[in-house]
């Protein structure tokens, strides 16, 4: 293997990480509410913006900038949370997939009108330069984005399968009303996993401001991306989003350095529906 | 004979509309109102009457626009012989994609149609024969009168009425058809239809393939109106968001909900455009995303159900029959 495909694969890892972890708030809500969160990407979208804006104000990179947005997106989280998900829920099934879908344009668009159409950048040496490991070279902005995605998206599965508050959510998601007689709040164990899974995204969005552009409408591509890797890794699961995430990104760099950049996403795109086809379960889902 | 009265007075209301206000901008408008409120009925026999929220009925808008298109600048033919062909693949494409994700459930539908409308707008803005970003023109000159290319919006005003016609007759032939039938019941309950024998699967993929090839035709007609196609307004996913957000704002799963729909939001983003003008656009999606949402929140059933409420609730005789619809 030439060590150009070495280096392309460990970028496809490295970006990997991060759509696993903002794949895996989509599919925490999935999992608790079966709810798809139509705008999830642009969540992604606003962490990005929130880390652009913590850097022209304050003039510091994504150590200040991603707690910041994952905090901004947290509250957001819950806010969506109480104003919109809580009442379509118990409505059909075209409200809760139009609430969402409203959010999604509401959110791009206010950007769109705020920040304008143009892509913007943060300085590309803004967390440091390009180290050679073992002949490969590696940016630092990409690997602090993909380790500290990869383990924040761990954190996440251990929060969920280890601790009391990772069980109530998995009580609430099983059996809400059940839930409600042991003494636990469905409403609160719900907006937490807003906040956690909306959290999630604004720090992603943060980390990869660092080296990706910021447009509105990246949260349309990202949020496809999140789709995929969801439907691939299986609907609920946290380890399948992130086996599915970090295969997604190295099957986009391999396919973008083979075939060329614009033909990525098309074969992104052709292996989730040809997956569609023949397990629309998912790699580790159940039916 | 009650019922006929408000449909037979709106009609003569529509078809008055162009003789009464004649500057070319109110014509435009009015065509424009019809020519979305073709697609958005369209959208509404799958997204409305079966439940299947489709995000992706855009690809069969493009394939009718890029079909009529390439019928003139590939062949030199009128458009319009372009749209069987813009038809044929649309209920093709439908086929093809609605047979695996419509036994999904109802999200995952719309994630799925989603992916396959980006899926078509990239390999449309790669595809040389297509144009690719450029996109595709129609005759600047008209060449006979079949080429349907006018200055004045008025013939297409009185086509498009003509199309819409067809098109909510048709579902309204569908509604009081056994197909309509079983839409109703897989919508209320999939699992309850299918295990009294209603064929949810097939009925679905009918629904689907039907609701394509009238958004093909609205595809065409767009594109011969304003004479080109390009990957964004023929395969753009805004396009499905306003066919989606005009039959959800004037009532999903009813007749004239669409069309209430687009009397209202199409005049709202044609005024903001002539106002504000470039910058106006993304204002416009700002307000059509609130009013997605709120609509969403307060008012699942939209304003035609809301209507039919208030109106049933003052005259208790009346049967249920348009709330029927509302959940």
């Amino acid at each position: 293997m030439s060590s150009i495909l070495v280096q392309v694969i460990v970028g496809g890892l490295l970006l990997g990480a991060v759509y696993a972890l903002f794949s895996s708030g989509l599919t925490l809500i999935w999992g608790m509410m079966n709810i798809v969160n139509f705008a999830h990407g642009d969540f992604v979208m606003l962490g990005m913006y929130v880390a652009f804006v913590v850097w022209t104000v304050l003039g510091v990179g994504p150590f200040v900038g991603a707690p910041v947005a994952a905090l901004v997106l947290a509250t957001l989280g819950i806010i969506v949370y109480f104003g919109l998900i809580r009442s379509v829920m118990k409505g059909p099934m075209l409200a809760q997939i139009l609430g969402t879908f409203g959010l999604a344009l509401l959110l791009r668009y206010s950007v769109f009108w705020g920040f304008g159409a143009n892509f913007l950048t943060l300085p590309g040496d803004l967390v440091g330069g390009t180290y050679d490991v073992l002949g490969i070279k590696l940016q630092a902005s990409r690997l602090l984005a993909g380790v500290v995605a990869l383990l924040v998206t761990l954190g996440l599965h251990l929060l969920l399968t280890r601790t009391s508050l990772g069980s109530k959510m998995l009580a609430v998601s099983e059996d809400a009303t059940a839930a409600q007689l042991m003494g636990i709040r469905p409403d609160g164990m719900q907006a937490i996993a807003w906040a956690i899974a909306a959290g999630a995204t604004g720090l992603a969005g943060a980390l990869i401001a660092t080296f990706f552009y910021i447009s509105p409408t990246v949260g349309e591509t990202l949020g496809i991306v999140a789709f995929v890797t969801v439907s691939l890794g299986g609907f609920g699961s946290v380890p399948g989003a992130l086996v599915a995430g970090l295969l997604i990104g190295v099957i986009e760099s391999v396919s973008a350095y083979w075939i060329g950049a614009v033909y990525k996403d098309i074969v992104v795109y052709t292996l989730f529906l040809c997956f569609l086809w023949f397990r629309p379960q998912g790699l580790m889902g159940k039916m | 004979m009650r019922r006929f009265i408000w449909p037979l007075i709106a009609l003569a209301i529509v078809i008055v509309y162009p003789l009464v206000f004649t500057t070319p901008f109110q014509q435009r408008l009015g065509a424009l109102i019809l020519l979305y409120a073709i697609a958005a009925s369209a959208w509404n026999i799958v997204g409305g009457y079966a439940g299947q929220v489709s995000v992706g009925h855009v690809v069969f808008f493009g394939c009718g626009a890029y079909a009529s298109m390439a019928a003139y600048s590939h062949f030199g033919l009128p458009p319009l012989v372009g749209i069987p062909a813009g038809v044929a693949v649309a209920v093709l494409i439908a086929a093809v994609i609605g047979v695996p994700t419509l036994r999904l459930s109802g999200h995952y539908f719309s994630m799925a149609t989603i992916a396959v409308a980006e899926l078509a707008r990239l390999i449309v803005t790669n595809m040389e024969v297509l144009g690719a970003a450029v996109g595709l023109s129609g005759p600047t000159v008209p060449r006979t009168v079949f080429d349907l290319s006018f200055i004045s919006a008025l013939p297409y005003y009185y086509l498009f009425l003509a199309v819409l016609l067809v098109t909510l007759g048709i579902t309204w032939w569908m509604t009081n058809s056994r197909m309509g039938f079983y839409l109703r019941a897989i919508k209320d309950s999939e699992r309850a239809a299918r295990s009294l024998g209603a064929p949810a699967s097939r009925t679905k993929l009918y629904a689907f393939m039907l609701s394509a090839g009238l958004t093909a035709v609205a595809g065409a007609l767009y594109a011969m109106m304003f004479g080109f196609v390009d990957p964004d307004s023929g395969f753009g996913i805004l396009i499905s968001v306003k066919m989606l957000i005009m039959a959800a704002l004037g009532g999903a799963g009813l007749l004239f909900g669409p069309l209430v729909g687009a009397a209202i939001l199409v005049p709202l983003e044609e005024i903001s455009n002539n106002l504000l003008g470039g910058k106006g656009a993304g204002l416009t999606f700002v307000v059509y995303g609130a009013i997605i949402v709120i609509i969403a929140r307060f008012q699942p059933g939209g304003i035609l159900a809301l209507i039919n409420r208030l109106l049933d609730r003052r005259k208790p005789s009346a049967t249920a029959k348009g709330a029927s619809n509302a959940p």
